[in-house]
């Protein structure tokens, strides 16, 4: 873990700046979730949105000469921040769960320390993808189920049958528009990962080839 | 920034923006264009100014006199991440800035883990 600066070669003497661990979660889940809500509830600063422009594949985005600029989307993402104590920066981005965003999330979850799917009770199957595609890559996750006030509470064990997930994964119910719901969320992603981090290599490859057998007999 | 070839007419606001964005970054933003910066690389500014070089390079300049991510210079730029990216090594191979890249390991050590769960524990 580097600091990746080269020797500075202005006169003006500035100080170096102290640099904190950052770390990111991604929060996952179809539109109207609850994603920026959650980021608002918890982040320390208004949250903030950065923007990638997608080019159809094959279009450079040299668009000066090109007429037509149909071929280029924007895909925003919401995040916040959350300082944790002077050395730890935590950040929360909130990104699109569906197939066209996937480039774009893709790598925001490489390098993430682990990922929260916000799923509606109402419409569970709109989770089904991210959540295959998550297992697939092997990242860990937690599953939280936003509850808003017109829909049904399900026990969490009903939750994880519905959602067809592995015994070890997490599954809360929780309110985005709580901070202590979300703090809640946040601690219970944490505790996951911990408990993974704990286990010895072998044993957490032994673990997701359980899981992935136990998910494939379904 | 010089401009080799003349602007043509854009007809509408999305042409305007990437044509901004290709200025700015010289025409370096896209897939041959990929930087080692990460949306949470933080950036800390080793010099208070820059004369001589374009707004968008001595705002981060300004901005990040307090450390500050990518994606959060990004968002205050209002310029796509991937443009903001390359301003920033712009910078870091100048000496003007120094970058730390985040962790990026699949399972960070429990140490570090439980640092994080002292501090959600506080909040
Ligand atoms: N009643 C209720 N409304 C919520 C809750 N969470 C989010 N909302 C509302 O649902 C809408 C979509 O939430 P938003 O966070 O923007 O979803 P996103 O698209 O996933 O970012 C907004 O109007 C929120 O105010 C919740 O827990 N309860
Ligand atoms: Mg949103």
């Amino acid at each position: 873990m580097g600091f990746n600066g080269s020797e500075p070669s202005a006169p003006a003497p500035t100080p170096v700046p102290a640099l904190a661990t950052a770390l990111k979660i991604a929060v996952v889940g179809p539109l109207g979730v609850g994603k920026t809500t959650l980021v608002t509830s918890v982040s320390e600063i208004s949250p903030l949105t950065t923007e990638e422009t997608m080019t159809r594949e094959g279009a450079r985005i040299d668009v000066l000469g090109h007429r037509s600029t149909k071929t280029t989307t924007t895909v925003a993402m919401d995040f916040g921040r959350i300082s944790l104590g002077e050395s730890i920066v935590l950040y929360l981005f909130g990104t699109p769960g569906q197939e066209r965003f996937w480039f774009l999330w893709d790598g925001l979850v490489d390098g993430a320390l682990g990922a929260v799917v916000l799923v509606d009770v109402r419409r569970l199957e709109e989770s089904f993808d991210v959540l295959e595609r998550l297992e697939r890559r092997g990242s860990a996750f937690i599953v939280a189920a936003n509850g808003f006030p017109e829909a049904p509470v399900y026990p969490v064990e009903t939750l994880r049958q519905a959602l067809d997930l592995p015994d070890g994964v997490p599954v809360l119910n929780f309110d985005a528009r709580s901070r202590a719901d979300c703090r809640r969320v946040l601690i219970a992603l944490t505790e996951y990962l911990l408990a993974l981090s704990r286990l010895p290599r072998a044993d957490q490859d032994d673990q997701a080839a359980r899981e992935q057998v136990r998910s494939s007999q379904g | 920034m010089t401009r080799a070839r003349p602007m043509p007419e854009l007809d509408d606001q999305d042409a305007r923006d990437l044509a901004r964005i290709y200025v700015i970054t010289g025409g370096r933003v896209g897939p041959s264009g990929r930087t080692t910066i990460d949306l949470v690389t933080l950036v800390g500014a080793m010099a208070a100014e820059s004369a001589g070089r374009a707004p968008e390079h001595r705002a981060i300049l300004r901005m990040c006199r307090t450390p500050l991510s990518a994606a959060e210079l990004s968002a205050h730029l209002r310029l796509p991440f991937s443009a903001t990216a390359v301003l920033i090594d712009d910078l870091l191979s100048a000496g003007l800035v120094i970058t730390r890249a985040p962790r990026t390991q699949v399972l960070p050590d429990p140490e570090l883990l439980q640092e994080v769960l002292r501090g959600l524990q506080r909040l």
